[in-house]
């Protein structure tokens, strides 16, 4: 039977909890009510409430927490409820997380899981992906799974890794998106891209729900001949150069695709990165779909408008294949 | 009506209650000499020949505050000293030398010279380092007594701040997580009544950092800062609270920061009566007073404990004034585990 997005990250979290005692959860509402999305529904049954904490509406004192548990040796994976709450709790992450290791050598093994994105009518403070806040502070790994097998075993590696964590779960992909998982246990690691779909004329790379996105493209331009290579990131943070490098070499042209909002984006680092190490290559000018540069609007056809899709990305991957 | 009481003016054992009192007073009149003749060497002298750069912070007049209440720590239980509390470190054992060297931004350092001054922790001995984002450790501490309480043992964390952090939201939410979860933290305040140029009246609308407590459904209690045996007693009651599984404890220490907020910071906002007050309780002279009136060591005895702590500091400064920098190499190391 295939298995969810949603179900993959729970049972991931389920296998390692049972595997090594020090792993708990910690956050908002995810005990006895399962979670908002109910990820860690009837775990604190198996588990009981030393191992499943519920929290008072307070992510800073849930961030600190799990940095003070990891400290000791434990390994908090900490929910905040959306990933928009995640700034309530920016100070513990970034500047006292993220630096433990390099100030005074002191690990912080901790996942802190945070649902993003948009495309649910979420409205601004429901729907919005801060991936680059964390993206640009050394100490932090940043992971952003796109499919069933990487959440699972992501997640895995996450809890297992003995630094600090940022886990961005698509939430559009909860329920949306399905797989067979192997029986077999298996992680996924951190810090490695993989080509989600080989093509020779251009290459999309992207990351988190956009994955989807790029594949609808790709297979329509199929169609028309046009062969597009997906490049799916996972991780953000260790950034997989050498992958995206890879597939520029073989392709020439690059289409940089992200949910997040323009400026400041993932696709900026992208390019600079390529431009560094694989210019030569370069048949066109780098491009980029992504939201535009405003908060994440409710209505609709606003939130529609905001997102990028797969017209969108066809419309300026047609471009750069004739370019 | 909040069922919690703040505690006051509680009494302390003196001559003739507690045989091992003389002892007790010998051991917190050396860390408190060795914690003055530290900042002393570091504030007025490597500071000023400009041998340590950054910014410097001192605990002068408040040493009876890290060494009353860390005395009570066993190896087992974790310290979040603030700023102010340098005592912690001597106590939990870190050798005088490292100080010096983090404080000179040396290799040997705490923190390899990736960090400056009380920017320093060490998880083998037990404490936490602080950040600069004040109350930033509260919510960890809570975190480390929950680990604590994870493994089932009776160890408790200890975590310190100043007044000025009680405004901060991460005390608040740390605080309140403690007492909800019933963690063992005990909190220790010092009161030290500014902070940077902000006098405690512009910093809370309540008389008292204690008063927060019953807010929390947590004892709290009140004393005297300066007086480091009733530093020392009242930690031994919020120790053995927290240590019972009863949750935790604040512990408000009134004192008074005798320098300005850092090295550079004259202090021109004090009163100068405020200061030649509070220098009369300066917790070192009472505590020489007291033993020399209750006849547990004369005036050549402390002289003497005095020039042993000058000697030990003399030592440490030329042996971290010997150690090496950091190698730019090494720049670029320890951002992640290397696997």
């Amino acid at each position: 039977m295939p298995t969810t997005y949603l179900e993959a990250i729970r049972e991931g979290l389920w296998e390692e909890m049972e595997r090594d005692p020090n792993v708990f959860l910690i956050g908002e509402d995810i005990g006895v009510y399962g979670g908002a999305f109910k990820v860690t529904d009837g775990f604190i049954e198996r588990f009981g409430e030393r191992r499943v904490v519920d929290t008072p509406i307070s992510e800073a004192a849930i961030a600190g927490a799990a940095i003070g548990a990891g400290l000791m040796g434990l390994r908090p994976v900490a929910e905040m409820q959306f990933a928009d709450f995640i700034s309530c709790g920016f100070d513990q992450i970034v500047n006292f997380g993220a630096k433990c290791r390099y100030r005074w050598n002191a690990a912080v093994p901790m996942v802190i899981r945070a649902p993003s994105g948009g495309g649910i009518h979420g409205g601004p403070f429901h729907s919005q992906n801060p991936e680059m806040w964390f993206v640009k502070t050394p100490g932090l790994k940043v992971v952003a799974p796109a499919t069933a097998y990487d959440a699972k075993g992501l997640i895995k590696s996450a809890v297992r890794d003995n630094d600090p964590v940022i886990f961005f779960e698509h939430k559009a992909l909860y329920r949306r998106i399905k797989e067979d998982l192997p029986s077999a246990e298996f992680t996924v690691p951190i810090g490695k891209a993989r080509v989600a779909r080989p093509g020779r004329d251009l290459s999309i790379i992207t990351y988190g729900a956009m994955v989807w996105v790029a594949l609808e493209a790709a297979e329509k331009l199929a169609e028309e001949g046009v062969e597009i290579e997906v490049v799916d990131l996972r991780t953000l943070l260790p950034l997989d150069r050498e992958t995206v490098c890879e597939s520029v070499k073989k392709t020439s042209k690059v289409l940089l695709l992200h949910e997040d909002t323009r400026t400041g984006g993932m696709a900026g680092e992208l390019a600079i990165s390529i431009t560094e190490a694989v210019f030569e290559h370069l048949d066109a000018p780098i491009v980029r779909v992504t939201a535009p540069d405003t908060p994440v609007p409710f209505s609709p056809p606003l939130e529609e408008a905001f997102l990028p899709n797969a017209a969108k990305v066809i419309e300026k991957a047609r471009w750069l294949n004739k370019y | 009506m909040s069922t919690v009481p703040i505690i006051r003016a509680q009494s302390r054992p003196g001559a003739g209650e507690s045989a091992a009192q003389p002892e007790l007073a010998r051991r917190c009149l050396y860390y408190m000499s060795l914690m003055r003749e530290t900042e002393d060497r570091i504030e007025r002298k490597l500071y000023r020949q400009g041998k340590i750069l950054g910014g410097v912070y001192v605990g002068r007049g408040q040493e009876a505050i890290p060494v009353g209440s860390a005395l009570h720590s066993l190896p087992d239980d974790v310290l979040l000293p603030s700023h102010r509390d340098m005592a912690v470190f001597f106590i939990r054992g870190v050798p005088l030398g490292r100080i010096f060297a983090q404080y000179m931004g040396r290799a040997a350092g705490l923190t390899r010279g990736r960090d400056a001054n009380m920017h320093m922790g060490d998880m083998s001995a037990g404490i936490v380092s602080i950040i600069s984002a004040l109350a930033a450790t509260v919510p960890v501490a809570a975190g480390v007594a929950l680990a604590l309480k994870y493994r089932g043992t009776n160890a408790v964390a200890f975590s310190y701040f100043g007044d000025g952090a009680t405004s901060r939201g991460d005390w608040h939410e740390g605080v309140n997580l403690a007492t909800v979860q019933k963690l063992p933290v005990v909190f220790v305040c010092n009161n030290n009544q500014y902070a940077y140029s902000t006098p405690l009246s512009a910093q809370m609308a309540c008389a008292n950092v204690a008063d927060r407590g019953p807010a929390y459904a947590m004892p709290a209690e009140i004393v005297d800062g300066n007086d480091v045996l009733a530093v020392h007693a009242a930690t031994g009651r919020a120790v053995a609270h927290a240590r019972a599984g009863l949750g935790p404890y604040l512990l408000e220490c009134k004192t008074f920061r005798m320098t300005g907020h850092s090295a550079h910071d004259g202090a021109q906002y004090v009163p100068p009566a405020l200061f030649e007050e509070w220098a009369k309780r300066d917790p070192i002279t009472r505590l020489e007073q007291e033993m020399i009136e209750q006849g547990w060591d004369d005036r050549a005895a402390i002289d003497t404990l005095h020039a042993q702590v000058r000697a030990e500091v003399d030592a440490a400064v030329a042996w971290a004034d010997e150690r090496p920098y950091p190698d730019p190499a090494t720049l670029l190391d320890g951002v992640y585990e290397v696997d």
